[in-house]
């Protein structure tokens, strides 16, 4: 298949440069292990934050962040959207015969960004045991659901990203608040942020759909199996964004450079 | 002088250009602020008696932190640098009749204060406006306000003096990403910008205070919101003359070491 000859491609490439590759891994490893260190050092002192004990926070911001920086690493041709389409990249990805989005996906993929990942399967492994779920098959499947769901609002955020980029270039950092913001602050379970946040994250950009409302029932806080299935439903969040991107497409007009 | 004070001024007005990516900016940190706040509320709301300030005092704290977001922010360079040193064209740099080290440092003080001044603000005047525990306040006394100034100048030099060694370690790595990547995570951890130090194990503070990173946005914040007395306040005053005076005496002999084996390799 292509896209395996392509990340084939794109993992050689990257392992060319060995000491930088494994710096820059470390260092995203870093990055999320002082996250995670600030979580401890807080939990050392408070104990629990609204009746949720220091495993089951792990658990939260383990997912959430096993998802994101996933997501991360192959949708990386959405979030450098905008370099394609300054530099011109993206009238040749128009002219080939392939879609779109396949030619971004396989534009450029960082696999340095397994160092955040691998730091997600640290903890969870620390996680699974300590968090006190009784793990059964429905609870397995609860949280691999909430993977699979965040993965999908993540692309669909980063999608959004680059649909954002064919208008304008000059206010991109705002969409950091979604991005790297629920990356940050989806380590705690929502609900900590008040009625009001959980609420924008529920309808407007759906994080809590695969954070909040199945962790509730992993944890045992509900019992409403409903809950099990609402990744699913953030998954269609992809659909919008894809839409937005495509209008995007279709107003686009090559800087002809 | 007079060159530096023209590189500056240069920099600075080229700073300013960036009207939308600044609103783009205060809306993101004004956002990140209210985030950061909920969260610690939730944690002063179902801990007891264990906290190291008053969430007055800690709202106050992270209203400055976004507000001087681009003082010290952690993970900013200045990337025509780096080209310079890995493309090669540092010998046009070299060919001014100035003093390197001075100029790059001047360069990122324009950068920064540009963005600082774009704004800070905007963020502090909303702050000012929001009800009791959740807004900035004002220092609680005019000699605090007078050290704060003092100390947010020295935690800002230091902060560049640092930022240089990183420049100046690009001559010898040539592809800076790496450590740039691993300075800045350990870096923002330890200077207090992702939780307050304060809000550290109470072992690992006092060494938080005396290295460097305590000396960069630690010292001037914790003034300014009455955690560190008037007494204390002077003491760490002293700690980041000394921290900045050891960093440029660094940087410099790294420069001048580095100076001593660049090789430019013709074309």
């Amino acid at each position: 298949m292509l896209y395996r000859r392509y990340l084939g491609m794109l993992l050689k490439s990257q392992l060319q440069y060995k000491a930088s590759f494994i710096m820059t891994t470390i260092g995203q490893f870093l990055v999320s292990f002082t996250t995670f260190l600030g979580i401890y050092f807080l939990f050392s002192r408070f104990q629990q934050v609204d009746g949720y004990t220091f495993p089951q926070i792990l658990l939260c911001f383990s997912t959430v962040l096993m998802s994101y920086s996933f997501t991360e690493c192959f949708a990386r041709g959405f979030d450098v959207f905008p370099r394609l389409i300054r530099t011109g990249e993206l009238d040749r990805i128009l002219v080939r015969p392939r879609s779109v989005v396949f030619q971004v996906l396989t534009s450029t993929m960082d696999f340095s960004r397994f160092g955040r990942f691998f730091q997600a399967v640290l903890v969870m492994v620390y996680a699974i045991p300590a968090s006190g779920v009784v793990w059964t098959g429905d609870k397995i499947i609860t949280l691999m659901m909430m993977f699979l769901g965040g993965c999908g609002v993540f692309s669909g955020l980063f999608v959004l990203y680059a649909g954002i980029s064919f208008f304008t270039i000059d206010g991109l950092e705002f969409m950091n608040i979604f991005t790297d913001g629920s990356r940050e602050f989806g380590k705690y379970p929502l609900s900590i942020y008040g009625e009001g946040v959980l609420k924008l994250l529920t309808y407007v950009i759906p994080i809590a759909l695969f954070q909040y409302y199945p962790f509730l029932y992993l944890i045992g806080r509900t019992n409403n199996r409903l809950m099990m299935i609402l990744p699913l439903v953030g998954f269609l969040f992809v659909v919008p964004c894809y839409g937005f991107f495509r209008l995007g497409l279709s107003k686009y007009q090559s800087t002809g450079s | 002088m007079k060159k530096y004070l023209s590189f500056f001024r240069i920099r600075f007005a080229a700073g300013l250009q960036y009207r939308t990516a600044a609103w783009a900016g205060i809306s993101t940190q004004f956002f990140w602020g209210f985030m950061n706040i909920l969260m610690f509320q939730a944690f002063y709301r179902s801990g007891q008696n264990v906290f190291p300030m008053a969430f007055e005092q800690l709202t106050s704290y992270i209203w400055l932190q976004q507000a001087f977001l681009a003082m010290f922010m952690t993970w900013f360079y200045d990337n025509e640098i780096f080209d310079h040193i890995t493309s090669g064209s540092i010998a046009y740099e070299l060919c001014r009749p100035c003093d390197l080290y001075g100029m790059w440092f001047v360069k990122n003080m324009a950068i920064r204060l540009s963005r600082v001044v774009l704004r800070c603000f905007p963020i502090l005047f909303v702050a000012a406006l929001l009800p009791a525990p959740y807004g900035i306040t004002l220092p609680h006394s005019a000699e605090g306000a007078a050290l704060f100034l003092v100390s947010m100048a020295l935690g800002f030099l230091v902060m560049i003096a640092f930022n240089m060694l990183v420049y100046i370690s690009a001559f010898f790595t040539i592809s800076p990403m790496g450590i740039r990547i691993l300075i800045t995570s350990v870096l923002e951890f330890l200077c207090g910008a992702i939780i307050p130090i304060p809000f550290f194990p109470d072992w690992l503070q006092p060494v938080l205070y005396a290295l460097p990173f305590g000396s960069m946005q630690n010292t001037p914040f914790l003034i300014y919101v009455g955690h560190l007395s008037f007494g204390e306040g002077w003491w760490a005053i002293g700690l980041q003359c000394f921290w900045l005076i050891a960093l440029l005496l660094i940087g410099k002999m790294m420069m001048h070491c580095a100076l001593k084996k660049v090789v430019v390799q013709g074309g």
